[in-house]
């Protein structure tokens, strides 16, 4: 009998526990909380500390005075351990960063301080997210149990309907199978719809894989994501594949051709409804960016609808780019210029707003459309707000009518 | 054993509710954390919280984040159990490894209400109160070893000193 992606880089059957060792070990802006747990085991030096991979992209640049003393103990403990993985505030997000400094990597282990690790299956790794007291303890003795998952294959067949994309894709599966559908579990994305995505649309999918509950969420790698790991892969490498006669533990089948574009409504992520009965729910910000939406496609998408166009008055529209390299892609390509033309307001790649702690907090009454990945109560600001997540097309749209809207009016 | 009150929730809590992430990327104590605990979920929780209280809720718990404050606020907050109808994976682990005990239980959960006084027997596995008696199995061994010790960094710090010796 065959193994899945799963069973085979973890070396056992699904069910069982194993101790593992993992190629990269991401952290963020939580570095500072781990290095103090890490102090407590009374161990000097880092195991092996060229796993490390430590990102500053939550709150940058430090936007009070307890955030740069968070980022000043990152830096001196970086010095102090010989960490040559740091990215300081000027990269952008995380799981950005990962995959374009080349860290993401097909057949690879990667564990992370944040839930949205799950985002390099895109590229063919396992890699999932664990808490800050385990990254501490991976920092000590590089090594960690982690039980074999079951593996969900949701098969996505057919060509994108108009005005929709991945980030519709992965709203209408959550929505569909339930935000915990696929607690403690893995799951593949398959068929001739995931292999046909770019690496954007996977990295949307992969990401949101968190927010179904998954330990990971696997493409198999391609040759597109090997063309996009030449000449920036950080180690050598060897592709996974689950065999053809792996057991899984269920299998779905998605059809892109009868996609309509997808909303998350408040407060919960599978709270999921098509635009034509979310259509006119009036809205006062707008966030296009995010580890889950950023990107220089999501900036092309957005700025084809607000060109030669102004946003409503009634709302505010940031635009963060994913990250430096996607920033500076978007200017030369002329998108930023389109988008601040048309009144958005253009930040400093990172997290932003969307974890609630600078650069767009909402008051308490106000509604959010977002194209991150989380619309929890309070999430983006007050108790008292609500967040809808959308595609970056549905967010441009609604830019303009200060309402959510649907995007296929302006295609 | 301890006698603890009940405090009630639905499904699908977030860690978000639990521990909002404005507070997540700043150096805080445990007494502070707990005055943030469940802050928008239930704002009465962290002003009447007392030691040895429960808590009971649906499905999915501490869904979302990784942020291991979702854990480590409540027991600073004094709950000495989560008792849930499933848990969010993340949040599992990092409840195991600040040494909160988490109880998969969904009799429990279904029989008890807000303001119930609970007693929880860890060696039987066993919620006893006014609503009836409810077994729990115990932790798998892989994870036991955490609990016992009192958490992962107590666990690795006995690893890595039996490891020397």
């Amino acid at each position: 009998m065959g193994a899945t992606f799963s069973e085979k880089i973890l070396g056992k059957k699904a069910g069982e526990v194993v101790t593992v060792s993992p190629d990269f070990i991401l952290s963020h802006d939580n570095s500072a909380a781990i290095s103090q747990e890490f102090a407590k085991l009374g161990v000097e030096k880092i195991k092996n500390p060229d796993k490390l991979v430590i990102i500053l992209d939550h709150v940058v640049p430090a936007s009070a005075e307890k955030y740069a003393l968070n980022h000043k103990l990152i830096r001196e403990f970086v010095s102090q351990q010989g960490i040559s993985n740091f990215f300081d505030i000027h990269h952008g997000i995380c799981h950005q960063v990962f995959h374009e400094a080349g860290f993401a990597l097909p057949g690879k282990l990667i564990l992370g301080a944040d839930s949205h690790t799950t985002s390099y299956g895109a590229l063919g790794a396992f890699s999932a997210g664990i808490g800050r007291t385990e990254v501490a303890c991976l920092w000590a003795t590089d090594e960690i149990w982690l039980r074999v998952p079951e593996t969900f294959r949701i098969e996505i067949q057919g060509g994108y309907a108009a005005g929709t994309f991945a980030k519709d894709l992965i709203l209408r599966i959550i929505g569909d199978l339930g935000a915990d559908c696929a607690n403690y579990l893995a799951v593949e994305f398959t068929g001739a719809g995931a292999q046909n995505m770019s690496l954007a649309e996977r990295l949307v999918l992969s990401n949101m894989a968190a927010e179904m509950g998954a330990k990971n969420g696997y493409f198999e790698p391609n040759q597109m994501v090997l063309d996009y790991l030449e000449g920036r892969a950080q180690l050598e490498f060897e592709p996974i594949f689950s065999d053809p006669d792996a057991v899984y533990e269920r299998t779905f089948t998605f059809d892109l051709s009868d996609l309509e574009p997808q909303v998350a409504c408040p407060h919960t992520v599978d709270n999921v409804k098509p635009i034509h009965e979310v259509a006119g729910i009036p809205i006062h910000q707008v966030l296009i960016g995010t580890c889950t939406n950023g990107r220089f496609e999501d900036l092309e998408v957005a700025a084809g609808i607000l060109k030669n166009r102004k946003i409503h008055p009634s709302v505010r529209v940031l635009v963060i780019p994913a990250s430096r390299q996607e920033y500076l892609r978007a200017l030369k390509a002329g998108l930023l210029e389109v988008l601040s033309e048309a009144g958005c307001v253009i930040l400093n790649p990172g997290c932003g707003p969307c974890l609630g702690a600078h650069q767009g907090i909402l008051a308490p009454g106000e509604t959010a459309l977002s194209t991150a990945n989380r619309n929890f109560r309070g999430r983006m600001g007050s108790r008292e707000s609500a967040i809808y997540l959308a595609s970056p097309a549905t967010a441009a749209a609604s830019a303009l009518t200060g309402k959510i809207m649907d995007p296929r009016e302006y295609l | 054993m301890r006698k603890g009150r009940v405090w009630k929730y639905g499904d699908d809590v977030n860690t978000d509710v639990i521990f909002p992430g404005k507070y997540t990327y700043t150096p805080m104590e445990p007494p502070e954390m707990a005055q943030h605990a469940l802050e928008d979920l239930d704002p009465e929780f962290a002003k009447k919280v007392k030691l040895g209280d429960v808590i009971v809720a649906g499905k999915n718990f501490g869904c979302g984040s990784s942020r291991e404050q979702a854990a480590s606020c409540l027991k600073f907050a004094g709950i000495q159990a989560v008792i849930a109808k499933s848990f969010a994976r993340i949040f599992f682990r990092n409840a195991i490894n600040q040494g909160l005990p988490v109880i998969q239980c969904q009799e429990a959960v279904d029989s008890l209400g807000m303001g119930d006084e609970v007693t929880i027997d860890f060696s039987q596995g066993k919620i006893s109160g006014k609503a009836g008696e409810f077994k729990f199995p115990r932790l798998p061994d892989s994870v036991l070893g955490i609990v016992e010790a009192g958490g992962l960094i107590e666990y690795t710090k006995q690893k890595i000193t039996s490891r020397e010796s």
